[in-house]
């Protein structure tokens, strides 16, 4: 399993705007860089990652090689309701992690 | 009193420059590399700080003991022990830097397979473990053993090496704050080992960054954990003695 | 001392030690690309969108981006769809980010690789079948003492 970080507040209040960043530890190889022996080594990168509210995705991500290894992404939600977060991430040779938060909304 | 201590450590340990004019690395960064260390949920070495946390408490080797079971809470027992490294390991009489001693543990008292340095293994452990000296004054032990050693390191820093003979002090001491293809030249604290160093993409010691400086100037680079290496880690540990343990910093 | 001139004579040899990079992708590719993102009839604008990148960065590897557009983001009027293209990257495409209205603002932020200085351009498709961009040029230096 691949480290992860995640940066999800606790609480918010109903209606507000929140931050939410994820980092996950994954080489993002290009398919571009010559290895140790020569030989270009094969791609492997996370080529989609997502953010669900409830089972309801309020974000998403196409990822090419152009992203740095160890990929990092903030973004904003609105708080509506009291429940679970659920960050997934999935990539090339079954690459595919998924990381819960519970986030309480007050009114 | 504790002033004055401070000060003549501080005096001690920089015989060029005054303490006010030493500047971790971090400094000559730009503002967008400085922010990724500063912030714990952007700054990629804590990845590596996460996996060691989890080393820390596994069970291992035939002893099937854990970190944990002997040292307990790192955040306790760990708690400024790599500011200072490298130390003598009592039971060979040897120098060992961070990386060597939690080997030492491996093999000794886990009786496991040491994880080889530069490992993902060997760099989550130390950084776990450096991470617990966050903040906390680099101080070098007090032993003559280690002083002896600090002084072969400061003969070793000023020796010119490489086709190119340079010596470290010459770029470090007498160019740091000039350009040099491109990037200012640090004065080379180690103050954030094991870092996130951009260009590598991941997590490195020490040792590993000196390979870039030594290979920089086309000479033999230091073999990992030899005595050479050890010794001018000491060096650089004494000439940044007070200056904060900086682990994971993040370097370009 | 120092001699300026063994400094002089590292630089070169330092810079020579850098990795060969793969062939980069073109302005043509990139277009090609930012029509795939468009789709048919789509037309580009200037304005609404804001690109934050440091103008010269140290490290190519791992250059933080952050995107922002102007927006309400309501369920009317929003962004869909957030594009970051490069000209001379091996790949054109970078990112596509899929927002809606419960995002609250138009903004993400991430980590991109940058093979070389070039120029990076960001769209973003509205609700209503409108792109806006901004571009921007970055340079990149080199490294020194990278490992050969
Ligand atoms: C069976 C008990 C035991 C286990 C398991 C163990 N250690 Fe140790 N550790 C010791 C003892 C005892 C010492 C003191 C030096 C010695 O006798 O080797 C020590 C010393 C250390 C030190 C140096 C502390 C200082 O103040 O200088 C570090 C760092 C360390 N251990 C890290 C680790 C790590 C990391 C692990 C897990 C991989 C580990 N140890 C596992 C018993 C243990
Ligand atoms: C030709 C000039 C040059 C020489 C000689 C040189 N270095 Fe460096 N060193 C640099 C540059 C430039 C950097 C950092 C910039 C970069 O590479 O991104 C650096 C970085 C470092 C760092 C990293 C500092 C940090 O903030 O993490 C250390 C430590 C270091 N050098 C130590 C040494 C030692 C020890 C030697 C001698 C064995 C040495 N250097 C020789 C130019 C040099």
């Amino acid at each position: 399993m691949a480290r992860v970080i995640l940066q999800v507040p606790a609480t918010a209040v109903r209606g507000s705007v929140i931050e939410l960043r994820a980092l996950i530890q994954h080489p993002m190889e290009t398919g571009f860089r010559p290895g140790s022996s020569g030989e270009v080594l094969p791609r492997d990168i996370i080529r989609r990652f997502a953010c669900a509210w409830d089972g309801e995705e309020v974000f998403s991500a196409e990822l090419h090689p152009a992203i740095a290894a160890n990929p990092y992404l903030a973004f904003t939600t609105i708080a509506t309701e009291s429940g679970t977060l659920t960050f997934t991430w999935k990539g090339d040779n079954g690459f595919a992690q998924t990381e819960t938060r519970r986030i309480t909304v007050t009114p | 009193m504790r002033a004055a201590v401070l000060a003549a450590l501080l005096l001690a340990a920089m015989p060029a420059a005054g303490a006010e004019e030493r500047r971790s690395g971090f400094a000559d960064m730009s503002a967008a590399t400085q922010a990724m260390q500063a912030d714990d949920a952007a700054n990629p070495g804590m990845l590596w700080v996460l996996d060691g946390e989890g080393r820390w408490s596994r069970k291992a080797g035939r002893t099937e003991r854990s970190c944990a079971d002997c040292h307990g809470e790192a955040a306790a027992s760990m708690r400024g022990v790599a500011a200072r490294y490298p130390a003598i390991d009592a039971e060979r009489g040897e120098a060992v830097d961070l990386a060597g001693r939690i080997a030492l543990c491996q093999t000794r008292h886990q009786e496991a397979t040491p994880a080889p340095r530069e490992s993902e293994a060997s760099l989550a452990l130390t950084a776990f473990v450096a991470h617990q000296s966050r903040g906390l004054p680099i101080a070098p032990p007090d032993d003559p053993r280690i002083a002896l050693l600090q002084a072969e390191g400061a003969a070793l820093y000023r020796m010119r090496r490489g086709q190119l003979n340079l010596s470290c002090a010459q770029c470090h001491d007498d160019n740091a704050g000039r350009r040099l293809a491109g990037s200012v030249i640090p004065q080379g604290h180690p103050t954030g080992y094991p870092l996130y160093r951009l260009e590598w993409q991941g997590l490195g010691s020490l040792q590993r960054r000196l390979r870039g400086c030594t290979t920089g100037v086309r000479a033999e680079s230091f073999a990992p954990g030899s005595h050479d290496a050890i010794a001018l880690e000491a060096y650089l540990m004494s000439r940044a003695a007070g200056m904060p343990v900086e682990t994971p910093a993040v370097r370009p | 001392m120092p001699s300026r001139r063994a400094m002089l004579a590292a630089a070169p040899a330092l810079l020579a030690l850098s990795a060969t990079r793969p062939a980069s992708a073109t302005p043509a590719t990139m277009r090609d690309a930012i029509a795939a993102f468009l789709g048919e009839g789509g037309t580009l604008r200037e304005g609404r969108v804001a690109i934050d990148i440091p103008p010269l960065v140290e490290n190519g590897n791992t250059v933080p981006i952050a995107i922002t557009v102007e927006s309400p983001m309501t369920p009317q009027d929003h962004v869909q769809r957030i594009g970051v293209f490069t000209e001379r990257n091996p790949l054109p495409q970078v990112i596509v980010a899929h927002l809606g209205p419960r995002a609250g603002r138009a903004a993400i932020t991430t980590r991109m690789r940058l093979a070389t200085s070039q120029r990076i351009i960001a769209i973003a498709a509205m609700s209503d079948g409108s792109f806006w961009s901004e571009s921007t040029e970055v340079v990149v230096t080199l490294a020194a003492c990278v490992e050969g």
